[in-house]
């Protein structure tokens, strides 16, 4: 056995191409040169035989910079919170076979939450294709339900408008993963080279304009409402469309509500907003929803965990705009009165102008009685805990992490209780600013999330709200951290089990505690100094607050600091809406 | 319902499979689905037939215009159109019953397209119900082998799918 990736082609196919006689560019080189056209500054990846030549080319150049990590996994969620983080389409970059397998997860999560990234993956040559060849998947079938499009190319004349391609679907339209697979042939292989300005596709053209009719529909139904309400997901955040949502609430006077995804896509602090809506939303997020009889949904997707029992939620009459970019979104759960396939900008734009120009004005009495409502729900408190407790409760570490940092960090989370926490109590008043696996639940995306992030920023401060569980499964990134000085706070809200499987266990399985206790775990400050970082545990209350505070202290800021934070074990998420019951039948934590 | 979709889309490589594997990832009913070129080899023109509420028709025709491959889609059933499906069948021709069967398949309007001594090879075109009512009609005991396209359709008049 000669060494990696020598044999990986069957005889007579021989790198002697690369010595072509024009002075044209092989597919190695077509792939470089046109991530660095597309002004990508990291691609995170990991190398393997069929992506040498690629390999090879980016040692030559200096364009981006190629981030190694410790798991393919891992490679495409940081690639996907550098989008998340910045807007841009992030890049990975894994080899053939074991590459590509490991990096489905990163790419059903980014699928899932419709992130623009583009990955590009190795295959066996393409004489080898179908031959159960080493090291051969068929990427294209593994990752077709997955990806918003897919590509093996399979002539090196076809790579560059490819690669054009890949990222105009990504990043345009509802966005989401592109999967291009370039066999080890292609790589080696010579064609002229002139990265495409753009490149028409007659099968893909997104609507982007709202339809002017039902903009004026929705403006005037708007106006009439008694108890209006605005929802908003992910399409804010993803279509930067935060500040026209401001304007549009502002002028109306309506309350609104952000999914997990929307989060920052309207100012967590501002009196319109009620918070998150949903599962774990607040009481009045999910009784304003309930009881409201105009809603303004924009770029949310009425998701299960959002609306609860469909059922009940249509007991209540209401009429429903819906605006996304997206019309497979619309009507998918629930049916809408009107309609508005669009981008959120362009549409919440438009719909200002209306409103500007409309001589009707909301209905001020009727808003009166529906705030006084709405405080009413508001002053239950649904968010409040025992702040006297001698355990170290969760929430309080969110909430000190949010002072400390004066609620201007890049928050990245994992899945599960501290997730939820991390949403309920780190209050977002900017778009982009929280990142996290909403549609997969992906535990494992925390660290890193917040490496995609820190790279984009360097100087912004990133933290890491994440569980004991959850953190182990990509704690190998450490090492990535290392490598890079990629100083990212990480704060393991650690109640030694996995909480939110086992509030699940308690509340509807007879507290049978089946496997959701974390045995032997690792000492994590050890850990994190195994691995060249600052480790700290903390145990009581009061030194909560300090610990972040020196974690976050100029003298720490080139450092990647672990913070473990021994919370209680038996602490649960509220407001919780039970599968199957409706969004106003929450269980509050009052009520146990 | 039963609603017959028509599409195009780009003669590309696994266009079959993005089809196929949207209507099993999402549990769509799939009754039968018919592919081939068109006069410009680029596009492909696929039949769908399929059942479901409306909310449900109404949803896979949204999925299939999203894949990025598809260039058009129409359901046919929601105006006037034509449906065509052709069948194959061998069958026993001994006896009495050679005779049978060829007035049987005349009355169907099928041709008998190869002969032996004991069978007759019958194709025969028409809506999916009209087939049916064929193998009906005969008795299931001659019939050696059937083979079926499924639906292919095309809109009425003006209506047409096109690029
Ligand atoms: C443990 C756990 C608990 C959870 N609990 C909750 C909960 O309590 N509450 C909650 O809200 N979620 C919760 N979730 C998340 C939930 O699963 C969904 O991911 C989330 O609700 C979906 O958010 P969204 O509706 O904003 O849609 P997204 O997934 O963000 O989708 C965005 C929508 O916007 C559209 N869009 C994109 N770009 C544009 C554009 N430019 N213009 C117009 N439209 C656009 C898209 O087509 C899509 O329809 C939980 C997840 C986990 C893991
Ligand atoms: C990869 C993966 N496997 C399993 C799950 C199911 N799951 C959801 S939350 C959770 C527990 C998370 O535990 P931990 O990270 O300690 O967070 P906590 O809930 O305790 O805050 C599990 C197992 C998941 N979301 N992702
Ligand atoms: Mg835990």
């Amino acid at each position: 056995m000669t060494g990696v990736g020598q044999t990986d082609y069957p005889p007579g196919f021989t790198n002697d191409l690369i010595y072509c006689q024009f002075m044209e560019a092989t597919g190695a080189e077509i792939v470089v040169r046109s991530l660095a056209e597309e002004g990508v500054e990291f691609v995170f990846g990991y190398p393997g035989g069929a992506v040498l030549n690629i390999y090879d080319e980016i040692f030559k150049q200096d364009k981006f910079k190629h981030v190694l990590v410790r798991h393919e996994q891992a490679a495409v969620h940081a690639a996907d919170a550098y989008a998340r983080a910045t807007g841009r389409v992030g890049v990975a970059l894994v080899t053939s076979g074991p590459g590509v397998t490991n990096a489905v997860t990163g790419i059903a999560t980014a699928y899932m939450d419709s992130i623009p990234i583009v990955v590009v993956t190795g295959q066996v040559p393409t004489p080898a294709i179908g031959m159960d060849a080493f090291q051969e998947v068929d990427t294209v079938g593994i990752t077709r339900p997955c990806v918003k499009h897919n590509f093996l190319v399979k002539d090196v004349k076809d790579l560059a408008a490819t690669m054009k391609k890949a990222f105009i679907i990504a990043a345009t339209g509802r966005p989401g993963p592109v999967v291009v697979d370039v066999p080890k042939d292609v790589t080696y292989h010579t064609t002229d080279f002139e990265y495409p300005a753009t490149v028409e596709m007659r099968s893909y053209n997104p609507v982007v304009k709202g339809h002017s009719g039902q903009l004026k529909r929705a403006v005037q139904m708007l106006l009439e409402a008694k108890r209006p309400m605005i929802y908003t997901g992910g399409g804010v955040v993803l279509g930067n469309a935060a500040a026209q949502l401001v304007e549009v609430a502002r002028l109306l006077g309506f309350p609104v509500t952000n999914t997990l995804m929307g989060l920052g896509g309207y100012p967590a602090t501002d009196r319109q907003n009620l918070g998150m809506l949903g599962m774990h939303g607040t009481y009045e997020a999910n009784m304003a929803m309930q009881h409201c009889d105009v809603l303004l949904a924009v770029g949310a997707r009425f998701d299960d965990r959002v609306i609860g029992n469909p059922a009940h939620f249509a007991r209540e009459q209401r009429r429903i705009i819906h605006v996304d970019i997206d019309p497979s979104s619309i009507s998918k759960r629930v049916k809408v009165d009107v309609p508005i396939v669009g981008d959120v900008k362009n549409v919440l734009t438009e719909m200002l102008t209306l409103l500007k120009q409309a001589k009707d004005r909301p209905d001020a009495e009727a808003l009166t009685a529906w705030w006084t409502q709405i405080e009413l729900w508001r002053s239950k408190n649904c968010l409040k805990y025992n702040k006297q407790s001698p355990i170290i409760k969760p929430q309080y570490v969110v909430e000190k992490l949010w002072e400390v940092t004066k609620g201007e960090a890049y928050v990245t989370s994992d899945v599960g209780q501290h997730q939820m926490w991390a949403a309920q109590y780190y209050k977002f008043d900017q778009p982009r600013r929280w990142i996290n696996s909403g549609g997969l639940g992906t535990m494992g995306v925390g660290l890193p999330y917040a490496m995609g992030v820190q790279l984009a920023f360097p100087d912004a401060q990133v933290a890491c709200i994440t569980g004991e569980s959850s953190i182990q499964m990509n704690i190998q990134e450490l090492s990535t951290c290392k490598q890079y000085r990629i100083p990212v706070k990480v704060l393991t809200l650690n109640n030694r089990y996995m909480g939110m499987v086992r509030q699940w266990q308690e509340f509807f399985y007879g507290s049978r505690y089946a496997e959701s206790y974390m045995e032997s775990l690792p000492d994590f400050v050890k850990l994190a100094e195994a691995y060249g970082h600052v480790g700290m545990k903390i145990e009581k209350p009061e030194d909560v607050e300090a610990a972040i505070r020196e974690a976050f202290s100029p003298a720490l800021k080139e450092r990647m600091v672990f913070m473990d934070f021994q919370t209680d074990q038996t602490e649960n998420v509220f407001p919780m809406v039970e599968g199957g019951k409706g969004l106003s039948e929450m269980i509050l934590a009052e009520e146990l | 319902m039963r609603h017959i979709i028509s599409l195009l889309m780009e003669n590309e490589a696994g266009a079959l499979s993005r089809v196929a594997g949207l209507f099993s990832a999402r549990a769509y009913n799939i009754e039968s689905l018919t592919v081939a070129p068109t006069e410009d080899a680029t596009l492909s023109r696929m039949t769908i037939v399929t059942t479901g509420s409306e909310d449900v028709i109404e949803q896979i025709t949204k999925q299939l215009n999203k894949l990025v491959d598809v260039i058009k889609v129409m359901d046919l059933t929601e105006g006037r159109h034509i449906e065509r499906e052709l069948m194959l069948l061998k069958v026993k021709a001994v006896g009495a019953g050679r005779e049978e069967m060829k007035r049987t398949a005349d009355i169907f309007r099928g041709r008998i397209i190869d002969v032996t001594d004991s069978t007759y090879t019958i194709e025969l075109t028409g809506t999916g119900s009209k087939l049916d009512a064929f193998l009906e009609a005969i008795d299931p005991a001659f019939i050696i082998e059937t083979v079926r396209t499924g639906a292919s359709g095309i809109g009425r008049g003006e209506r047409s799918l096109k690029v």
